[in-house]
């Protein structure tokens, strides 16, 4: 079926089957951001937004996503990029390959919770495993980030 | 200092923080066939039958391949320096399958829907045999794995198929009659570690082509390009120098990728259609048919005498290799060398090990590489046998433990340059406030919290084996390219050895490009593995520099007419007496041919020893009385990794390696189904630990100086794994008594002991 989705503010019309995953369309469609960690929705690796709340795209069918807005990290380079310096600072970006998942959810955290607690955040990115860190890298760069965004509302 | 030691961003971070398109899968073409497999239901089986006709027919399909479509000749899958250690026993596809999701037959297509509607066309017909799965039984079972006439092994090192044995020795140094004899306090325990898996976040994956010259290509998420050169060589038939292997960014590697897990499929794909293949694992098949840590039970004897000197050690280890024999031989040598060697004043210790087959999956290398389950088990002795001497565990490690200038006998008689792990020990007792808070303190509502050690040590490279080769040219605007044939997997190494070249050469990092790994471009590099790029690429990185900047002073010196020794070098411009040249004016007039030079060095290094970092583990946990529920609250981890070349790259090894030692110790299990299957086949029943699951991870470093190492580093990569199962085990035992001496140490066991 033909299916159009707005993917990053751009309608994308592409020819699906009933059982095609969000990732799959996605990844498709050239946002190689999306990865595919497991196939049991586990691992949060392949989280993206849709209407503006963090889903896993491999839990989610493609034509479930028609009328909504879609936004994978490639439309969110400026705040990843943000994020990810502090990332960065703390070498916590290791192989990569969780971040882009890790840092969507990242950024709907930060629009969702008013400053979290260290237990706060552990609770809401639980889903978004990552193996080369053992968190505490990527838990520095949280608070130093959210510290530097709370800074710049002042 | 002013490049290493220093914390800079890894250089690729910002395609890393933005998600684009740098990993295997991420620019595989497009129109690359798919390849699948279909895999063995079966844990030791002989195919009789095979029906392709249908599948092959079906448009869109390239090709369907079986046992009787391969070279019949064995190689093995582990990457490793030629002549391997591991036995010669695989073929691509074998007619006789040995484990639950070995591939059976291979299906390439022009894409996966038309793929997976030719697997369900294909019938197969197995014998089924008896399996054996028990690691116990495999040397008196009448089940013979490899009774195959072409099973062979390069280097002879025990292996007998008759009796399920990959490798098997004994080795004895001192009189241990007479060392028993001194002993008043002797512990003799038998431990259980399982066939942890790495859990790279991205699975296995490759894809293949045949290039311009009409050679093989082959790109793919490994950590040994050279070696995998070889052994799809070996596999195919075909000469190395048609083949090109590299590794674009990997998303993890751990060990898993230092064997040949996926490439084979898609380039005999490729081989004989002659088209663009690609494989992607799916983490169900990275968890039932890759290359997991050896299973082990070690048994330990071990003694002490009444002023607290340990005396003697004794260690056997049966080793589960699973039904090929990769790794195995090697492994189970660091059970000892790398553990023994922590009491290196023992009158006397002897280590003898089997390693089997059995109808598992075949295991491969995993972080720590055999020092991981020899740490378990001697640090849980060395902790049992305090306690029977009813001592302090940090107390009698301080009394015995290796330090500066020991002489290890396991270590070729190396004599230690560099230790602080009695700085380590010291620091993790004050951060942990151990002295007050090791011994159980009941926190009420059924709760009591206690805190274990553990002491580990590993290596810095395989001593007299491990090969680096670094190639450096000066390019226009006197920027660098750094070629080398490690392989970064995400642990930030390119980063590191730029670290090492900037400072060699004087330049700034953003001078330095790092260009890796290539079989065709880079140099060569065993790779990626064995805790050797800081310590053996980084030593060649540093020579190679080094011979760069005296290549650039002799070409300063003819351009400005004067001697070497008139020259200094600072802010990249040369300067003698009132003459100045800067760094880009000099490769200007060299590529205007005003001096005839070619600004290139290389430099091929080889290290004769393997200096050990050391690390010091503190698990402080709370254990529920009523439910055997055991909460890990804090982990204290001091490391001695030499000169940290980036400390933050090395502190989040550091955090990154204790949290996969905390799976292994008490998340991660590994259990059969009556059918031999793997159970744990998905990350819903492989439980990594998850970031509410560890409490919190506080890393130190003690510095100390490797002369052997550039700038005084040594390795971190893997020593940071080993101590916190036998730590935990030992803070759950001081908490409530109950010693487990088998992994992962769950709440059902501990719960069951406290009855």
């Amino acid at each position: 079926m033909l299916v159009k989705i707005k993917v990053n503010a751009k309608v994308i019309e592409k020819d699906v089957q009933a059982n095609t995953l969000l990732i799959d369309f996605l990844r498709d469609s050239g946002m190689y951001s999306v990865k595919r960690g497991c196939e049991t929705s586990n691992c949060g690796l392949c989280t993206v937004l849709v209407d503006g709340k963090a889903i896993l795209s491999c839990n989610y069918l493609a034509a479930r996503a028609v009328g909504k807005e879609v936004v994978t990290l490639e439309g969110l380079e400026t705040e990843a990029l943000e994020f990810g310096n502090f990332l960065a600072d703390e070498a916590a970006d290791q192989c990569g390959f969780c971040n882009p998942g890790f840092i969507m959810n990242v950024l709907c955290m930060c629009k969702e919770l008013d400053n979290p607690s260290d237990d706060e955040i552990k609770e809401y990115l639980a889903g978004n495993l990552c193996r080369c860190t053992g968190y505490e890298g990527q838990l520095r760069a949280i608070r130093n980030y959210m510290e530097s965004t709370r800074g710049g509302q002042q | 200092m002013k490049h290493v030691n220093t914390s800079i961003r890894k250089k690729d971070y910002k395609s890393l923080v933005t998600g684009k398109p740098v990993y295997t899968d991420d620019i595989a073409p497009k129109h690359a066939l798919v390849v699948k497999l279909i895999r063995s239901p079966h844990a030791n089986a002989i195919v009789r039958n095979v029906k392709t006709d249908i599948a092959k027919k079906l448009p869109g399909i390239a090709c369907v391949l079986t046992h009787s479509d391969v070279p019949k000749k064995r190689f093995t899958i582990a990457g490793q320096t030629y002549p391997e250690m591991s036995p010669y026993d695989r073929y691509i596809l074998d007619e006789h399958v040995r484990y639950v999701g070995e591939p059976v037959v291979i299906v390439a297509g022009d894409s996966e829907e038309v793929v997976d509607k030719a697997i369900k066309t294909i019938q197969i017909e197995y014998e089924v045999l008896d399996a054996l799965m028990d690691m116990r039984d495999a040397m008196t079972s009448s089940i013979k794995i490899h009774d195959e006439e072409d099973w062979f092994a390069h280097i002879p090192t025990g292996g007998n198929p008759e009796k399920n044995l990959v490798s098997s020795a004994t080795q004895v140094h001192g009189d241990m009659d007479d060392a028993w004899k001194h002993c008043d306090y002797i512990v003799e325990e038998t431990y259980h570690s399982l066939a942890n898996q790495q859990t790279m976040m991205e699975t296995f994956q490759t894809f293949t082509s045949i290039d311009e010259f009409g050679r093989l290509n082959v790109v793919s998420s490994t950590q040994i390009p050279f070696h995998v050169r070889r052994i799809l060589s070996n596999a195919l038939g075909i000469p190395k120098s048609d083949i090109r292997v590299s590794k674009p960014r990997m998303g993890g590697g751990f060990g898993a990728k230092q064997s040949s897990v996926s490439e084979v499929y898609p380039a005999l794909v490729t081989h004989i259609t002659g088209k663009c293949a690609k494989i992607v694992f799916t983490r169900e098949e990275s968890l039932i048919a890759s290359s997991p840590r050896h299973e082990m039970e070690i048994k330990v004897k071990i003694g002490a005498s009444k002023d607290g000197s340990i005396q003697a050690i004794d260690m056997y280890a049966l080793s589960n290799n699973g039904a090929y024999g990769d790794h195995g031989p090697t492994t189970v040598g660091l059970v000892a060398t790398k553990n023994i060697s922590l009491y290196p004043n023992v009158k006397a210790f002897k280590f003898a090990y089997d390693v089997v087959y059995t109808n598992r999956m075949a295991a491969g290398a995993y972080r720590g590489y055999g020092a991981t389950q020899g740490c378990y088990a001697l640090e849980s002795a060395v902790n049992e046998l305090a306690h029977k001497m009813d001592i302090d565990p940090s107390i009698l490690r301080e009394k015995n433990m290796v330090k500066e200038s020991d002489v290890l006998p396991l270590f070729n008689n190396d004599k230690i340059r560099s230790c602080s792990l009695d700085r380590c020990v010291a620091t993790a007792k004050k951060m942990s406030d151990w002295d007050n808070t090791w011994k159980a303190v009941d926190v009420g509502n059924g709760k009591v919290r206690a805190k274990g050690m553990a002491i580990t040590m590993q290596g810095s490279g395989i001593g007299n084996i491990d090969v680096a080769s670094a190639s450096i040219k000066m390019n226009d605007d006197g920027f660098v390219t750094l070629h080398v044939g490690s392989t970064d997997m995400g642990t930030g190494s390119d980063t590191t050895l730029a670290q090492v070249a900037a400072e060699a050469l004087d330049l700034s990092i953003d001078k330095i490009k790092v260009i890796s790994a290539d079989t065709d471009a880079s140099p060569y590099d065993t790779g990626s593995y064995a805790s050797s790029t800081a310590y053996v690429t980084g030593m060649a990185v540093y020579k190679a520099s080094e011979e760069m900047l005296e290549l650039l002073y002799e070409t300063a010196a003819k351009l400005l007419n004067c001697t070497t020794d008139e020259l200094s070098f600072e802010d990249e411009i040369f300067t003698s007496g009132d003459k100045e040249l800067s760094l880009s004016d000099l490769v200007t007039f060299v590529q205007q041919g005003k001096v005839n030079v070619s600004l290139q060095t290389s430099y091929s290094h080889k290290s004769p020893v393997s200096p050990p970092p050391f690390m010091v583990g503190i698990a402080s946990v709370e254990v529920d009385k009523y439910t055997g529920k055991v909460s890990l609250l804090d982990y204290v981890g001091v490391v001695d990794c030499g000169v940290a070349l980036n400390p933050n790259i090395c502190r989040v090894q550091a955090e990154g390696g204790i949290v996969q030692g905390i799976g292994m110790a008490l998340f991660e299990n590994i259990q059969y189904n009556s059918k031999n299957a793997v159970i744990n086949n998905s990350l819903m029943q492989y439980n990594i630990p998850n970031r509410q699951d560890i409490g919190t991870i506080r890393v130190e470093f003690e510095e100390s100086y490797e002369s052997t190492g550039p700038f005084g580093a040594k390795s971190i990569g893997e020593v940071v794994i080993n101590t916190p199962a036998p730590a935990i085990a030992d803070a759950i035992y001081n908490a409530v008594g109950v010693r487990l001496r088998k992994l992962p140490m769950l709440a059902q066991d501990v719960f069951e002991q406290m009855k």
